[in-house]
């Protein structure tokens, strides 16, 4: 086989040889992102939510402690983690585990960890600013049904803090395809690390990056696309269908209600 | 025993410096529908929303049966299942089907299984006119329609006493009719209410007792008939002036 020559020919040539290398590396990229992401959510909600517990006067003295160290943790975790790069504490994780407690961290392990915490960090303030934004009348409603904080977090307010802020999630989880990029660091074979073994193997740099450039870019079109779709399904039916083959419809009051008229 | 549901005892609340409520006292027996009528700013929303416990007295007492509900055993959540409130916005939630906002009390407050809940729903959504409407978002629905729902989701607790404040003041004025027929029915049913409104020919008709507000505390109380054909207070008799003639 004579060697490839023209930049068409490369691209054809590192897809041949090492394409499965780095679709799996892309693989990988997708599956850390994606978990990391969905992880971060979850944290950025229970810190977002604890950030947002009402305190009253009349709670109890150790309920109120307890509750301001937990917050006061987590706002050092917050500006911890929004305030160096994840490249570093991709770094500081990973050695850090290992001079401190001795325990050597399987690197897509170390991958999810450092991502997940990360993205929590950025997600709770992104759902402690949903949650301020739905209107106060709608706790007000729920705690007149006799709901409880909680209940009123989980049915009502979460639900549709959680619809507000889906185009920052859908923004979080396509930083978080390309922010993996920096794992490479501490070996985890996503696509950049991939990428740069096929590179210098075969000292096609230009060629191979076109490749990686094209894989995150169909990565995160396709995402941003689905995002968009999810955001539609949970904002429900444009219209709704009267239901008028429920049989208590014929019994309604409708109609006769109209006859009173206001005097 | 006393068929006392809630008694309001020298009730005083203050925002910061500003006292809202100056000593109110009132009682609500069983079936009484009470009307509060006054200006705005008289502290009628305030009082509504003590005896909801939304709000916090600063002094005096409510009881609930004879017992203060600053110092009931049980949680104020629970205390607040028995005590339905009916708001000037609705406050329906948004991210559910008019069903869903008249099943998810029963469902997950109250523990209600499915099937028990879903029937208690369609039974009040039908008492208010909205079964056809089961399954719209509130923001498909208009305003007297919202209230409607609103009005079933808190019938669908079964609450001892319902609190409306100003169910019709943020409606279109050909929706208020729809609203009020509602609430005229619930009265006709013996449901115990305490009615904040300006709407007064319907105070006149739908209450038994009516409580004249002014400047946080109650200026004049007694029948419709006392209040709006024979009123004591020369207050009363302005305001009453004002509010027919405007
Ligand atoms: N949360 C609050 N903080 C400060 N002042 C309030 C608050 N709620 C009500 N007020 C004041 O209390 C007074 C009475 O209000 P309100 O009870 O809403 O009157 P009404 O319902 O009779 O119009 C008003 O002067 C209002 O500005
Ligand atoms: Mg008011």
């Amino acid at each position: 086989m004579s060697a490839p020559t023209t930049f068409i020919e490369r691209i054809v040539f590192i897809l041949e040889n090492r394409g499965m290398s780095m679709l799996q590396g892309a693989g990988n990229t997708l599956l850390i992102a994606f978990v990391s992401t969905v992880i971060g959510c979850i944290i950025g909600f229970i810190v977002g939510i604890i950030m947002t517990i009402p305190l009253d006067k009349r709670d109890n003295i150790f309920k109120r402690i307890i509750l301001r160290v937990v917050r006061l943790i987590l706002h050092v975790y917050i500006e911890v983690f929004r305030g160096t790069p994840m490249m570093v504490q991709a770094m500081f994780i990973y050695y850090g585990s290992i001079m401190v407690f001795n325990i050597h961290m399987p690197f897509m392990i170390a991958a999810f960890f450092i991502v997940s915490i990360n993205t929590g960090a950025y997600m709770a303030e992104t759902v402690r600013g949903g949650i301020l934004s739905i209107d106060p009348g709608q706790s007000e409603g729920a705690k007149a049904i006799g709901m409880t904080h909680v209940q009123s977090m989980t049915y009502v307010i979460s639900p549709q803090a959680l619809r507000n802020i889906m185009p920052q999630i859908g923004n979080n989880l396509i930083i978080n395809i390309k922010d993996t990029c920096v794992l490479s660091v501490i070996s985890v074979v996503e696509l950049m690390f991939a990428s740069r073994a096929v590179a210098g193997a075969y000292l096609m740099y230009f060629e191979t990056y076109t490749i990686t450039m094209v894989m995150y870019l169909a990565m995160t079109l396709f995402f941003s696309r689905l995002l968009r779709y999810f955001e539609k399904k949970m904002d429900g039916n444009k219209s709704y269908d009267l239901a008028t083959h429920d049989t208590l419809a014929h019994t309604s009051g409708m109609v006769s209600y109209r006859e009173e008229k206001r005097q | 025993m006393s068929d006392n549901i809630i008694e309001v005892r020298s009730l005083v609340k203050t925002f910061g410096g500003n006292e809202v409520l100056k000593g109110v006292d009132f009682t609500v027996r069983k079936g009484d529908v009470t009307c509060i009528i006054g200006a705005s700013g008289s502290g009628k929303s305030t009082l509504l929303r003590c005896i909801n416990m939304l709000e916090t007295p600063t002094g005096g007492e409510i009881l609930f049966h004879g017992e203060d509900i600053m110092q009931r055993k049980s949680s104020v959540p629970e205390y607040r299942t028995r005590v339905g409130m009916v708001f000037q916005n609705f406050n329906l939630f948004y991210n559910m089907t008019a069903l869903k906002n008249c099943m998810v009390g029963t469902r997950k407050v109250l523990k209600k299984d499915k099937a028990t809940s879903l029937k208690i729903a369609l039974d009040y959504l039908e008492k208010v006119g909205m079964s056809p409407f089961i399954n719209a978002r509130p923001r498909q629905l208009s305003g007297g329609q919202q209230q409607r729902v609103a009005i079933a989701r808190a019938l669908a607790m079964e609450p001892e006493v319902l609190l409306f404040d100003e169910p019709t003041s943020a409606l279109d004025p050909q929706m208020v009719g729809e609203v009020l027929a509602v609430i005229r029915k619930l009265a006709d049913e013996g449901w115990t209410m305490i009615i904040v409104t300006h709407e007064m020919a319907f105070a006149r008709d739908v209450s038994n007792h009516v409580v004249y507000m002014q400047d946080g505390i109650i200026c004049e109380e007694g029948t419709p008939e006392q209040i709006f054909q024979n009123p004591q207070k020369q207050e009363t008799k302005e305001f009453l002036a004002r509010f027919m003639a405007g």
